[in-house]
């Protein structure tokens, strides 16, 4: 059989057999504790600077953001950001309930689908499930409540997050989806897919010279509701 | 992919007459080093990481039997299906008989260099199937018929006008007076055109640049978007990876991930960096219903336990060509195979047969940038000296190489001999340059002196010196 053959070959390599027990245990061991290595002192700061980092982040890479002071306040943004960038008052929203509850009807004029994306939405309204500030990152893990295409087939796209849910370094957001997320079929925690998307799509490979708006989002623009106290 | 190896020098002579690719390398020749020095002097954390991530692949490296088993088992969880595969024909043939099982008839792809070292494109073309590059740079390489350039720039050797023709060429649905004013108009035409690809694509084919053993993911790393786009709209993701990207946990890769886009484009973090486990779940509304991965060897297992192992901790960033003096002056073609510059020269040899490759490592100055800027500390040059030995074990350097060494080396072991024979030398040429003090042509130098003048021996010889100084020092 092929995998033998290549594990023999891999062993014959090492110069041994398949790893004693005891070997074996500490390397599961390693794997159960996944042990962090070196986290870099950027993001190691108290709450407020730590949010403001994750947004001079988004900046540095060419996304944009509001903060608003609650979820009663996005309908708003979400309007206001549309109609400055002359964009449809119309968009696909991942339906999921912390975007549920956000009173949309308070802005009677936007249209909102709760679907996936199809081809031809042009705006995408998606559920931030963490930031992390140490480059800016959103971290969006597939779920029936948050599809994948809202990251991708929009020209633009509306993450909202909460400012509770801005971690520092990407392994403390690793450790938040181990502990919130059981997977169905896997009995374990990662979902299909976990997109750690950092800024609008873009491509140098014309002339190494940078151009966003390659095959993603064109615009990525963040709305930060401040539910945390700590991080005002 | 067919190898034009043998012909390194060849190529590199006709590389430095090629006006445009001199255009594009003077281009990214200082840009690529500065941006790099930029990420990585906002990084004070960056050596030490260097030594984390060498540590972190030696690791995995040391067991990977283990982690590739473990991989595999949460692969078959997840409900995704895991096909191994020791050489380039046992690959082609197992992502041919999932595009046929899926009745595919169009494939798009993202990125991958291991689908370009298995040349995935011509098998699936010979079985009636349409492979689509949707990576901005390898899209149009697949319209001009060439092989990359670069590992993360492939087509960083074509300038505007390339493009401009190119496009004009096989997009001839638009309107032919169409203005591309900019660089974004080529780009959105791209844009438009492969959207309507990844809607109808049965099938997506992305590489990876990591497995993760403890969760049974593959790593994908993009700034375009295309490789997500190819992997969540089809029915089918196949995944191509080779057996030493596998590493243990999310915090090993996560480590890896600070050292690649920094080391590679100066970027602190890709745009989009994505971890695939296993096919849409119950009640997720979209995302492929099969994953596939299939795991290839093709030579690397040969590797572990060779002097040639440090090389399987590479992470494909391409630091070391955007470095090396070579690769900035004959571009990526001339290496006449998928990988080039100094990674390439280890890797190419190993993969395809030093007999294939031997230029390669000769083509370096050993000036040891490569393996200063590496994310994993591969040590390079060294690896280079030692194919270059196998090459003169194996009697594969050409005759006039051999003699001379042959030569250089019975005086060498005399050293009286030695001081002598080079001291004559030092003086007699000194003498000859005279005070211009050097030459614009030599007997036996003509390879050199033909391009530029060489420098005279000037004083005494480098033993003299040391002997005086050491002399000085008591």
């Amino acid at each position: 059989m092929t995998k033998e053959a290549i594990l023999g070959a891999i062993r014959r390599g090492l110069r041994r057999g398949p790893l004693p027990d005891d070997q074996a245990m500490g390397l599961r061991a390693r794997l159960e504790t996944h042990p962090r290595h070196l986290i870099p002192a950027r993001s190691r700061l108290p709450r407020p600077e730590q949010v403001l980092l994750f947004l001079q982040r988004l900046d540095k890479e060419f996304a944009t953001y509001i903060r608003v002071g609650s979820p009663h306040d996005v309908p708003e943004a979400v309007a206001d950001y549309v109609a400055a960038q002359n964009l449809p008052s119309e968009f696909v929203m991942a339906p999921h309930p912390e975007l549920r509850e956000i009173p949309w009807d308070s802005r009677p004029l936007l249209r909102i689908r709760e679907d996936r994306a199809s081809p031809t939405d042009l705006v995408s309204v998606q559920h931030g499930y963490v930031g992390i500030a140490e480059t800016g990152t959103l971290m969006l893990p597939a779920a029936p409540d948050r599809p994948t295409t809202l990251n991708l087939l929009c020209d633009t796209e509306i993450v909202v997050l909460r400012a509770s849910r801005v971690v520092g370094a990407y392994e403390e957001a690793w450790d938040l989806l181990r502990a919130e997320r059981h997977d169905s079929v896997t009995g374990g925690f990662m979902p299909r897919n976990v997109m750690l998307v950092t800024g609008p799509s873009r491509s140098a490979d014309i002339e190494s010279t940078l151009e966003l708006g390659a095959h993603g989002p064109r615009r990525l623009h963040v709305v930060l509701i401040d539910d945390d106290t700590q991080a005002l | 992919m067919l190898s034009t190896s043998t012909e390194f020098k060849a190529n590199a002579h006709d590389a430095m007459a090629n006006v445009g690719l001199q255009k594009a390398l003077s281009r990214t020749r200082p840009q690529n080093p500065a941006k790099r020095a930029a990420a990585v002097a906002a990084l004070p954390e960056f050596e030490e990481l260097r030594d984390i991530g060498r540590d972190i692949k030696n690791h995995a490296l040391a067991h990977l039997d283990f982690y590739l088993e473990t991989w595999e088992a949460n692969v078959l969880k997840s409900g995704g299906h895991v096909h191994w595969c020791s050489t380039a024909d046992d690959a082609r043939d197992a992502v041919l008989k999932i595009c046929q099982a899926a009745g595919a008839k169009t494939v798009t792809k993202g990125k991958s260099m291991i689908s370009e070292e298995l040349a995935i494109n011509d098998h699936l073309e010979k079985f009636g199937i349409e492979p689509i590059e949707t990576d901005l740079g390898e899209y149009i390489l697949q319209i001009r018929k060439e092989p990359p350039s670069h590992i993360i720039g492939p087509a960083f050797h074509l300038n505007r006008e390339d493009w401009e023709e190119s496009f004009r060429k096989v997009h001839t649905q638009l309107d032919p007076n169409r203005v591309f004013a900019e660089r974004k108009d080529i780009q959105n035409e791209a844009r438009i055109l492969l959207r309507e690809k990844f809607l109808v694509a049965d099938v997506g084919i992305t590489g990876a640049n990591f497995l993760i053993a403890e969760t049974g993911s593959s790593v994908i790393v993009t700034n375009e978007g295309n490789g997500d786009l190819t992997q969540t709209l089809p029915r089918v993701h196949i995944v191509l990876a080779s057996i030493e990207k596998c590493v243990p946990t999310l915090e090993d890769a996560t480590s890896l991930l600070r050292l690649l886009a920094r080391s590679a484009t100066g970027q602190d973090f890709s745009v989009y960096t994505t971890f695939s486990t296993g096919g849409r779940r119950p009640g997720d509304l979209d995302g492929p219903e099969e994953y596939h991965v299939v795991i290839v060897d093709n030579g690397r297992s040969a590797m572990i336990g060779s002097e040639f192992q440090d090389m399987l901790r590479c992470i494909r960033c391409a630091a070391c060509m955007n470095h090396c003096p070579v690769y900035q002056t004959v571009g990526g073609h001339a290496y006449g195979w998928v990988y080039p510059g100094p990674m390439g020269s280890v890797l190419t040899p190993s993969l395809i047969g030093v007999d294939k490759a031997g230029h390669l490592p000769n083509a370096s100055t050993f000036c040891g940038k490569c393996e200063s800027v590496c994310p994993v500390k591969i040590p390079l040059p060294n690896m280079m000296r030692h194919w270059r030995e196998r090459e003169f074990e194996r009697h594969l350097s050409p005759s006039a190489v051999r003699t001379n060494l042959a030569a250089w080396a019975w005086v060498a072991r005399r050293p009286a001999l030695y001081r002598l024979a080079t001291k004559i030398a030092a003086k007699t040429l000194s003498l000859l340059a005279g005070k211009k003090g050097r030459f614009a042509s030599l007997p036996f130098a003509g390879g050199w002196t033909a391009g530029r003048d060489l420098p005279a021996p000037e004083g005494d010889t480098f033993f003299a010196r040391y002997a005086r100084t050491q002399r000085a020092a008591k």
